[in-house]
């Protein structure tokens, strides 16, 4: 079910960014950009304008022109004109569902740091987490997985589900933890 | 009958030792043949794999439940019915069996059977309603849908991956007014910049103009320094902490993890969901925190685990470990095709680097995810004028035969380089395996974040970030450029329009070269600590930044003794005073080039995908020159690829096709 909602996730957020991307130009996001470089005792400049592609050429863009009438042609044919277009749309986007996610997984990390532990302990009375301390050792944050999970065998209903997923998880985390970070039999 | 014996003989024999050392798979290759010619033992056997399937309803990466550390429990809620008769194991399709442990090897000859049996089954029964019909022609369709979804998956990942990182590599020097969103060069897009200085505009603030209000001065710098080097540190904190709370498989560069999946290894959750989210959310972390290291092989990884997870979609590709290594192998195409924006260089580095097994039809498969992750991300336009990849060059100036003596210079640079660093590196984390050292990872990080970024930043070449310096090294100098690296002496009533001859070298090429060297230097040692640490690294970008910087010292260099000393012999047949015959760009691809194939020993796909980078198809005689000559020198000194010694080194199970036993060390002992 988890798996299921993932996909559904992933592929909404691919379906957005894709549909982003062929979105409708705004008409602010485009640009033609003429670099002309040092010409006589006239020091190099860059131009920008908000034009379409064809009217994109140094005749256009460059204004007020820099040199008189017989001089235009030869400043313009050293100027480098190009046509660039970009979607702020996207980028506002991207970034905004990039530092949610980014928020959403260092909230959650605080959570199971910190406030999971003491909402356990004020569940299950101090000596039973005394116990359990003794037991495992583990001072990671997934320490009473095993716990939990011998515990819940006997309830079955839909939050329970969620939570015995959820001890799941941390039990396969805890694994991968061991592996690479003490015994260093993955990943070096 | 008798080859089904066997195979499933096989395979029980391999899925009940538990492993407790990974170099411990050969040793189960004794049990090959037993059981096998004794039918008595074989109805055992038969028996004894009904009461060992595991529970086929999980998703394939959680491992069973109720499974000790210590040994092998057979996992099943009741055991099986004992009135089933032998014969019926035969014939029905036995799906339970198809789950594997962790750390064990599939069985490629039994997967490889069961899909042909499965095949076999639909075609039969497709003649007999439209339904069946139709279901065998969605499953030959099958393959290739999955195809697209991979390749819009990995596109639009990249896409996040590229802005994002562009983004937060920006944050460490400055703020856009205009939108907190953009980037230093989109912030500046509106407005109108100076030639001599493309980066200022009134919109983007660096953090001294906010806190203080002007830029300028010794404490301006000093606070600038001092937030580089805050924020640095807190974005490789948030990866190291992030990768080590939720994923820890998500660090490393993943590519030889996935070279020894792909061979037939099993990793439970290396290609799972979240090694997929944690995994692209702190690469943008790392690269961001200017650490020296790349997104290319991370990316690789990324682009698996869209393979792994999408293949659950479709049950052809869930069920079958076999037929889900060649979607994997397609999908580490995908993952280069974007990392580099060559979709042909992909599929050539699957083929080459990645894959252990790849059929014909993988190749097309490859190609054609390739090709749809390439053309996501193009339309998705990270960088604006809808180029693929950061460093796009447009070269087309002719080179000199005799300029392959620096070229073939530089191949055995590359070589040397590739080599030392193998070693280095690899004597680095064999230390971080063994000694105290690999239990501090958090304090690792930091402590070589703190040293990067207090090196990097009064470096202007360290400071900016490896994909835009490896970009300004590439590009050849116009009229058009006022970097400090194009500061050549002018002389603009002999110039024709925009070919520029070979110039004396002014105060700014001068400046720009010893602090490249610096760079340089730096860039070599920094990486060999950085590659492996806990957080996602790659080193593509880093070799390549190393080789173009020496590429491009080497072709200055060339440059100005061909326009000092015109009338020695070597040059004067073809470079006469006035012509622009060297071009220094080319050198630092060359450069690039060679440096990447001495650490990876790549040939072939390193040279597609660096002439699909450059568009320059009269490149390849240099590039195959460099390319092949750092090769041999590289392997003269050390045999393997930074990837095969990162698997040797952890001892994973790959059978490598060109390794040789030596006689004292033979299977016997």
């Amino acid at each position: 079910m988890a798996a299921r909602g993932a996909r559904l996730c992933s592929l909404l957020l691919l379906a957005a960014l894709a549909g982003l991307g062929t979105e409708a130009k705004n008409s602010e996001d485009v640009r033609c950009k003429c670099i002309c470089p040092p010409y006589k005792d006239h020091s190099g400049h860059i131009y920008n304008k908000n034009v379409s592609q064809k009217d994109c050429d140094c005749l256009h863009v460059v204004e007020p022109m820099p040199v008189p009438g017989p001089d235009v042609e030869a400043y313009c044919l050293r100027c480098e004109c190009k046509y660039e277009e970009r979607s702020s749309v996207t980028i506002k986007v991207t970034i905004i569902i990039y530092l949610s996610i980014l928020g959403l997984l260092l909230l959650y990390m605080v959570y199971l740091t910190l406030v999971e532990p003491i909402l356990k302990r004020r569940l299950l009375g101090h000596s039973q987490l005394i116990q359990s301390d003794e037991d495992i050792g583990d001072h990671q944050p997934f320490a009473n997985a095993h716990d939990v999970l011998a515990r819940s065998r006997s309830r079955a209903n839909v939050l329970n589900k969620v939570e015995y997923a959820q001890q799941r998880w941390k039990l396969q985390v805890q694994e991968q933890r061991k592996s690479v970070f003490d015994r260093h039999v993955v990943l070096s | 009958m008798f080859p089904r014996e066997v195979v499933d003989s096989v395979s029980l024999e391999v899925s009940k030792v538990r492993l407790d050392g990974l170099e411990a798979l050969a040793m189960d290759q004794k049990g090959y043949r037993r059981g096998s010619f004794q039918s008595a033992t074989s109805d055992e056997d038969m028996l004894e794999i009904a009461g060992a399937s595991v529970d086929f309803s999980m998703a394939d990466d959680d491992p069973p439940l109720d499974r000790e550390m210590g040994g092998f429990s057979s996992y099943n809620g009741g055991g099986m019915n004992g009135t089933r008769t032998m014969m019926d194991f035969l014939e029905e399709p036995l799906p339970g069996v198809g789950t594997y442990e962790d750390f064990n090897t599939i069985d490629w000859v039994r997967e490889k059977s069961r899909d042909r049996d499965r095949h076999r089954e639909i075609t039969n029964r497709s003649k007999e309603s439209t339904w069946a019909l139709l279901h065998s022609v969605s499953d030959a369709f099958s393959g290739w849908l999955l195809m697209l979804l991979i390749g819009l998956l990995a596109g639009s990942l990249a896409g996040l991956i590229d802005i994002s990182a562009h983004w937060m590599t920006d944050l460490k020097e400055g703020v856009c007014l205009a939108g907190f969103w953009f980037n230093h060069e989109h912030c500046c897009w509106k407005s109108n910049t100076t030639f001599t200085d493309r980066d200022k505009c009134p919109e983007w603030k660096s953090w001294s103009q906010l806190i203080l209000g002007h830029g300028e001065g010794a404490f301006a710098y000093i606070l600038n320094y001092l937030m580089y080097v805050i924020w640095a540190l807190m974005f490789s904190l948030l990866a190291v902490l992030l990768v080590k709370g939720f994923a820890p498989y998500a660090c490393g560069s993943g590519i030889p993890e996935i070279k020894t999946i792909l061979s037939g290894f099993i990793i439970r959750g290396y290609l799972g969901k979240w090694t997929l989210v944690i995994k692209t959310i702190t690469l943008v972390l790392a690269v961001s925190s200017g650490l020296s290291l790349g997104k290319e092989g991370p990316l690789v990884h990324v682009a698996c685990c869209c393979g792994n997870i999408l293949c659950h979609l479709f049950t052809k590709y869930r069920k079958n470990e076999a037929k889900r290594r060649e979607v994997l192998s397609a999908a580490a195409a995908a993952g280069v095709s974007v990392a580099f924006g060559a979709p042909i260089g992909g599929v050539l580095f699957s083929l080459e680097e990645v894959s252990y097994y790849f059929p014909l039809k993988t190749l097309w498969r490859s190609f054609f995810a390739a090709l749809v992750a390439a053309f996501t991300l193009r339309s998705i336009n990270p960088f604006g004028n809808s180029r693929l990849v950061l460093f796009y060059v447009e070269f087309h100036m002719p080179w000199h035969l005799l300029e392959l003596v620096p070229f073939i210079l530089l191949g055995i640079f590359g070589g040397l380089w590739g080599a030392f660093f193998i070693r280095s590196n690899i004597a680095w984390c064999r230390r971080r395996k063994t000694t105290r050292l690999g239990k501090y990872p958090v304090l690792e990080v930091l402590v070589v974040t703190a040293i990067t970024a207090v090196l990097a930043f009064p470096n202007e070449y360290t400071r900016m970030s490896t994909s835009e310096l490896i970009s300004e090294l590439f590009n050849d100098c116009g009229i058009l450029d006022s970097s400090k690296l194009c500061e050549y002496v002018n002389d603009f009533n002999s110039t024709k329009g925009d070919d520029l001859p070979d110039r004396a070298a002014g105060p700014g090429v001068y400046t720009a070269m010893w602090q490249l060297a610096l760079a340089l230097v730096m860039k070599v040692f920094i990486t060999i600590f950085t590659f492996g640490m806990k957080v996602p690294s790659g080193l593509f970008i880093p070799s390549m930044a190393v080789g173009a910087i020496a590429g491009r010292l080497l072709g200055v260099a060339v440059e100005q003794l061909a326009f000092y000393h015109h009338d020695w012999a070597i040059f004067s047949g073809w470079c006469s005073q006035g012509a622009d015959c060297i071009t220094p760009g080319l050198y630092a691809m060359v450069g690039a080039a060679a440096c990447l194939g001495g650490v990876t020993r790549m040939t072939v796909s390193l040279v597609v995908i660096m002439f699909e980078l450059t568009g320059g198809l009269e490149y390849i005689v240099p590039l195959m020159a460099a390319a092949m000559t750092s090769k041999w020198v590289a392997d003269a000194i050390g045999r393997e690829g930074i990837y095969d010694a990162h698997i040797r080194l952890n001892g994973y199970p790959f059978l490598e096709a060109k390794e040789e036993f030596s006689p004292r060390r033979g299977p016997w002992m």
